[in-house]
């Protein structure tokens, strides 16, 4: 599903995919509701971050597979001193690290939807919400993270 | 085995006044130039002598243009270590002092200078508009800084292990409690109580404002020579006896998907260095550990083999951390916390200082001193030092 508003205020570096199009499957995806990720087509080895070269098998035909957008929270934190200009006033924002254990145990990084002062247990299981910037430019989606059953 | 041991000798260190961020009173390129003086005259070398250069963290000051400012004769070693920010302060050592070795050069200085009230500070964003790359998949997200960059690292290591925030608080306690020793530190008169640590703010959980480094402008530097030469000079010789570099596998899998992920970046390092070293965690009677946050310090202190992760509570009082009575004293001049966020080469120099026997809070009788360089980066580094009796 996608959020109504952003998590975080406008303002903060918005992420544009590299200039050598290694990343833009990913963005892509984020804008049509996917999580993409690299699943090698040689040894079916997940990758995350993406990457040119499969780390285990060295070869280079990397596919870009969706995968089921939940997973775990792996470790987080809650963010209260203002690195940017545009969190001045926010208040605290959690971020957390969320393992997918079905795509190979690959983490991603995002947001915990919700009362940022909320108590947060490692393990427990989230799921993604896609937050889209259709008036960016370029326009963007970012993938945030609530609390599942 | 191949080996740096012995071979080469810290003849002398230096720095400039250490000041507040933003308040060098001079530029940047000219406290470099003034601690490099510094430390020639304190090894008592001519810098004319000077004729390499290493440092780290893309350091700005180049050595051609400090080698053209030096008059120097000639410039035969030009060497910057590669990613790591704060993590290649040890790592600029051993490669200074493999330069040595080889014969590129016979005196090289190693240096760090840093003036970011003149430049982009490290904890405050960058102004960019746009991230890409690692940065698309953090920045937007309000993960950007080095604390918020390492906090889920920590998290989850205390999670893993049980460790309770007074671990944390005993490492910024000890640095505070050496720097009202050491009258060259930023926050020599002002102490740290446990109640005031307990009392500030968070910067990013589970780091409070004294879990993390000062920033700071200054400059140090260290003179390096072989050991032959170093015995014919001012100060006893603080030997090099090994140092490591680098990261365990996929450190820098992007995203925070390194699979040893709750780590200093130090479990394959240590190992090469006391290997090298020819010591083990019960010879080294000093540490100085690098503070980019009081986290990183405790993973560097298990992954260098001092305690257990499940014995940090423990292990980590203030009481355990200070000289001259503490089990392992810790950060001796006060550290990135409390005597000056020199990127940690201040670590260097107070590790110099203690087997000289000049520190302002003296190991009595320290002839091993270990640095550990900038936790949970890749590649991060560690060195030991000893003295004449070690060899």
């Amino acid at each position: 599903m996608s959020a109504a508003t952003s998590y975080l205020p406008a303002g903060l570096p918005r992420p544009v995919p590299e200039t050598d199009g290694l990343d833009a499957p990913y963005w892509d995806g984020t804008r049509r509701g996917e999580l993409c990720v690299q699943r090698c087509g040689g040894c079916g080895g997940w990758q995350w971050g993406p990457e040119w070269l499969c780390h285990r098998c060295l070869g280079f035909d990397l596919q870009w597979v969706a995968v089921a957008p939940h997973g775990r929270i792996y470790s987080w934190e809650r963010a209260w001193h203002p690195v940017h200009p545009a969190l001045r006033g926010r208040g605290p924002y959690i971020v957390v690290l969320v393992e997918l254990p079905h795509a190979g145990g690959i983490r991603m990084v995002g947001n915990l939807l919700g009362d940022p002062q909320q108590e947060v247990t490692i393990g427990a299981p989230v799921e993604a919400v896609f937050e889209p910037h259709d008036e960016a430019v370029p326009p963007f989606t970012l993938v945030q993270w609530r609390k599942s059953a | 085995m191949r080996t740096i041991r012995g071979h080469v000798a810290v003849a002398g260190v230096g720095e400039t006044t250490y000041y507040k961020h933003g308040q060098a009173p001079e530029s940047e390129v000219k406290l470099a130039l003034r601690a490099i003086l510094a430390a020639c005259e304190d090894a008592g070398l001519d810098p004319r002598q000077v004729d390499g250069f290493a440092s780290y963290s893309n350091d700005r000051n180049d050595p051609s243009r400090l080698a053209a400012a030096l008059g120097l004769p000639e410039l035969r070693f030009s060497n910057m270590q590669w990613g790591g920010g704060g993590g290649g302060g040890s790592a600029a050592v051993g490669n200074a002092a493999a330069a040595v070795a080889a014969g590129y050069a016979d005196c090289v200085v190693v240096f760090r200078a840093l003036a970011q009230g003149q430049f982009q500070r490290f904890g405050a964003a960058p102004p960019a508009a746009t991230a890409s790359g690692e940065a698309a998949l953090t920045f937007p997200y309000g993960l950007i800084s080095p604390a918020q960059r390492f906090a889920m690292r920590v998290m989850r290591y205390m999670h893993d292990h049980g460790i309770r925030p007074e671990a944390q608080r005993a490492i910024a306690l000890a640095s505070y409690h050496h720097a009202q020793a050491n009258p060259r530190a930023v926050m020599h008169g002002r102490p740290l109580t446990a109640e005031a640590y307990d009392d500030s703010r968070w910067i990013v959980e589970p780091f409070r404002l004294f879990d993390c480094c000062m920033e700071n402008d200054g400059a140090a530097a260290l003179v390096l020579v072989s050991a032959e030469r170093a015995r014919d000079l001012r100060h006893p010789p603080a030997y090099l006896l090994g140092v490591a570099q680098g990261s365990e596998y996929r450190n820098a899998a992007r995203g925070h998907n390194a699979p040893t992920y709750a780590s200093s970046s130090f479990t394959t390092v240590a190992p090469h260095l006391y290997a090298m070293a020819g010591v083990g965690p019960k010879d080294v009677h000093v540490v100085q550990s690098y503070e980019n946050f009081t986290g990183g310090v405790l993973m560097s202190l298990v992954e260098h083999d001092f305690f257990a992760a499940e014995e940090a509570n423990e292990f980590l009082t203030l009481d355990n951390l200070i000289a001259p009575t503490g089990r392992l004293p810790l950060n001796t001049s006060g550290g990135n916390l409390a005597e000056c966020y020199m990127h940690g080469l201040e670590l260097q120099i107070e590790a110099v200082r203690q087997l000289r026997g000049q520190s302002t809070s003296q190991v009595p009788g320290a002839q091993v001193a270990m640095v550990i360089s900038g936790p949970m980066v890749t590649p991060v580094s560690s060195m030991i030092l000893g003295s004449q009796d070690t060899l």
